[in-house]
């Protein structure tokens, strides 16, 4: 091959074992067409009881309202809008791993975007309860929508970042979904082709469309994808861009910033990326699909997670500096005395977000520990409980004390019921996790045989070979080619 | 409805299959598909198909979206029911570019990913025939028309010497729609029995 020359040594290949395409369909599916396994019951039931758990606890709170929360007059957004950012920064790496990286050609999203993918869609479902049952009177919740009602006709306020969010995300969801159900479809197939029992035809028949690879459907197809990844990039920056417009927007002291969009943003990408390791991390080992999720994918995405970390560092520093520089004296109160200051009631909090998010992932410079299978689970659940702390961060420590001492609050602490409901969204996600784990491919079983003879094991040895023929000699063979 | 002849190889190698299309066109056999496990950048060029014109309609379905926001936007806030808020003007047009943004993503997304169906007649419960099962796993299946002049023994012969294994000959159903095409059996009708 003419080109080997320019396919850079440093990459390890992104499909280990000289494999061939029978065996990667082989390999993805088998744990489809398997019985599962006891540890993915296991999982699954504790996965619905965190559901059940949820499900009461939202039962609660739609029953007696928003008190159940320990929400109150200054502290009108606690938990539940923390969980809400929280979780939307979770659904970004998906959308991030298979849009941009597609449009950036990156071959080694393959091996992981589409697990990504779903976690984003899961991540946005548990995402949009928040806001939703945040309402109170959750049977209203309609009245977001733009219809021609019997109030008016009142319409919704169009120049409000809270009904930005609303299309933000139902289109986030809308585009993701259509974006990964788009990709499954060939997968479906296959899976539709080895099916033995009935119901798994049946089942994969109607969920594959018809789909049969024609060569005029992969052109099509081809274009399709790259055309949702142009519009998914700059939506999936819009998104948590649109969601920091909820504070951003606001005359609130630590939530009324110009950084908030990029900020939010790399935030997103950070926390989406850890939770895709801890997700992938667990999936390779359960499943046994080391050879497609390799240590090399684990090294890139540790990468983005020191990057992104750093951006996020960087925002913090910023927005502390501008804070003092702007000689805004209610901002700089609320970093000084709500924040920075650490025996004021949430200093802790702030120190937490810090460590968590800035300092640590530091650890990823040394490749040595980004290649630490242990350290790198370790640092995705820490950076999680870090992101988690940073929106705790930027919304209770802004509010809990307003423009007005009297009215400043006692310590804001959950209760069991707005615990109990992020647990439930731990539930949903789990257990939808579970489902999709059993019934699709974890990856994207053609996407792979498409990168199979740039990237794989075998390819990779033959090209060490004519890495090491001299320039002369390969130049003359390629005259002749 | 007719019953139609094709003649189907595998091809286990991209290197072999791209000389091959190139071949079987030359010789005047028509390809009816090259049924593949991924897409193979530059066969479709190959096959003589046109690019897809897919983008285009996705930039119809964007602008209308965004059309479809503004306009309907300034109807509701500007005209039919005024409200002051904070004393930004009624047609305040930065604050509705986030959702003129996505709408038209939306729309773009979701008119693109209908007509990507329509276009290809995929939907639920939609059976195609492929001609060989293995062609969502391994093997390129190339499928080659017969027509009443299509000597059928020349046809393999010229197949297997293009690189093709495991040649048959098939025959199937015309019509696409509802598994009409490509199944060995009609849903509403008597059985045809393959060749």
């Amino acid at each position: 091959m003419s080109l080997n020359r320019y396919e850079s040594q440093v990459r390890g290949p992104l499909v280990e074992g000289s494999k061939d395409y029978h065996q990667i369909t082989e390999d993805i599916c088998r744990p489809v067409e398997a019985t599962p396994s006891k540890l993915w019951w296991v999982g699954f039931i504790i996965s619905v009881g965190l559901l059940i758990f949820g499900i009461v606890s939202v039962t609660m709170e739609v029953m007696y309202g928003t008190g159940q929360w320990n929400l109150n007059k200054t502290i009108g957004w606690g938990w539940d809008i923390t969980n809400f950012v929280w979780w939307v920064g979770i659904g970004h790496a998906g959308t991030l791993i298979s849009a941009i990286l597609l449009l950036f050609r990156q071959g080694w999203r393959t091996g992981v975007n589409r697990a990504a993918e779903a976690m984003t869609i899961f991540a946005v479902m548990c995402a949009g309860q928040f806001p939703i049952w945040h309402m109170g009177r959750v049977w209203n919740a309609f009245f977001v929508m733009p219809y021609p009602n019997t109030r008016g006709p009142l319409w919704v306020n169009f120049n409000s970042p809270l009904l930005w969010d609303v299309f933000a995300i139902s289109t986030y969801f809308t585009v993701s979904l259509l974006f990964w159900y788009c990709g499954l479809l060939p997968d479906l197939a296959t899976l539709r082709d080895r099916a033995k029992l009935k119901w798994r035809k049946l089942f994969y028949g109607m969920a594959s469309f018809g789909w049969t690879g024609s060569t005029k459907h992969w052109q099509r197809h081809e274009a399709l994808s790259l055309v949702l990844a142009g519009l998914s990039t700059p939506l999936v920056l819009s998104v948590h861009t649109i969601v920091s417009f909820d504070f951003a927007t606001s005359v609130i002291p630590g939530w009324h910033t110009t950084i908030f969009p990029p900020y939010f943003v790399a935030g997103a990408v950070f926390s989406g990326f850890a939770m895709v390791q801890t997700l992938l991390l667990i999936t390779r080992k359960v499943l046994g699909l080391e050879e497609y999720i390799t240590m090399e994918h684990i090294d890139v995405m540790n990468k983005v997670i020191v990057l992104t970390g750093s951006i996020v560092g960087i925002a913090y520093l910023t927005e502390l500096f501008i804070a003092w520089y702007s000689h805004v004296e209610y901002e700089w109160f609320a970093f000084r005395e709500n924040r920075v200051n650490l025996s004021s009631p949430y200093g802790w909090s702030y120190y937490l977000m810090m460590g968590c998010n800035v300092l640590s992932p530091q650890i990823f410079w040394f490749k040595k520990m980004r290649r630490n299978l242990l350290v790198t689970f370790f640092m995705s659940i820490l950076v999680n409980i870090g992101m988690w702390f940073e929106r705790f961060v930027i919304i209770v420590t802004s509010i809990y004390r307003d423009y007005l001492p009297s009215s400043w609050s006692t310590y804001y602490t959950p209760t069991i019921w707005e615990i109990g409901f992020y647990m439930g969204t731990f539930g949903l996600f789990f257990t939808c996790y579970f489902l999709f784990s059993k019934f699709f491919p974890v990856i994207a079983i053609a996407e792979i045989k498409h990168i199979l003879k740039r990237s794989g094991d075998n390819f990779k040895e033959q090209m060490e070979k004519d890495e090491n023929e001299s320039l002369e000699a390969f130049e003359h063979a390629n005259a002749h080619h | 409805m007719a019953i139609k002849k094709f003649i189907t190889g595998n091809f286990y190698e991209e290197a072999v299959l791209f000389p091959a299309v190139k071949k079987v066109r030359r010789a005047g056999y028509k390809i009816h598909d090259v049924y593949t496990p991924f897409p193979i950048h530059g066969l479709d060029k190959e096959l003589g198909m046109k690019d897809t014109d897919l983008h285009i309609a996705g930039f119809i379905y964007g602008i209308t979206g965004t059309t479809t926001a503004i306009s309907f936007i300034t109807w509701a806030l500007a005209r039919d029911w005024q409200i002051n808020f904070g004393g930004k003007p009624f047609f305040s047009l930065p604050a509705w570019i986030p959702i003129m943004f996505e709408l038209t993503v939306l729309f773009s997304a979701v008119g693109m990913v209908l007509t990507f169906c329509w276009l290809c007649q995929l939907a639920p419960f939609v059976k195609k025939d492929h001609f060989n099962p293995r062609s969502t796993d391994d093997t390129f299946v190339m499928a080659v028309e017969c027509t009443d002049k299509t000597n059928e023994a020349e046809a393999i012969a010229f197949l297997k010497e293009a690189g093709a294994q495991d040649v048959q000959v098939q025959s199937r159903e015309t019509g696409w729609w509802f598994g009409r095409y490509d199944r060995e059996t009609v849903r509403f009708g008597k059985k045809v029995a393959a060749v």
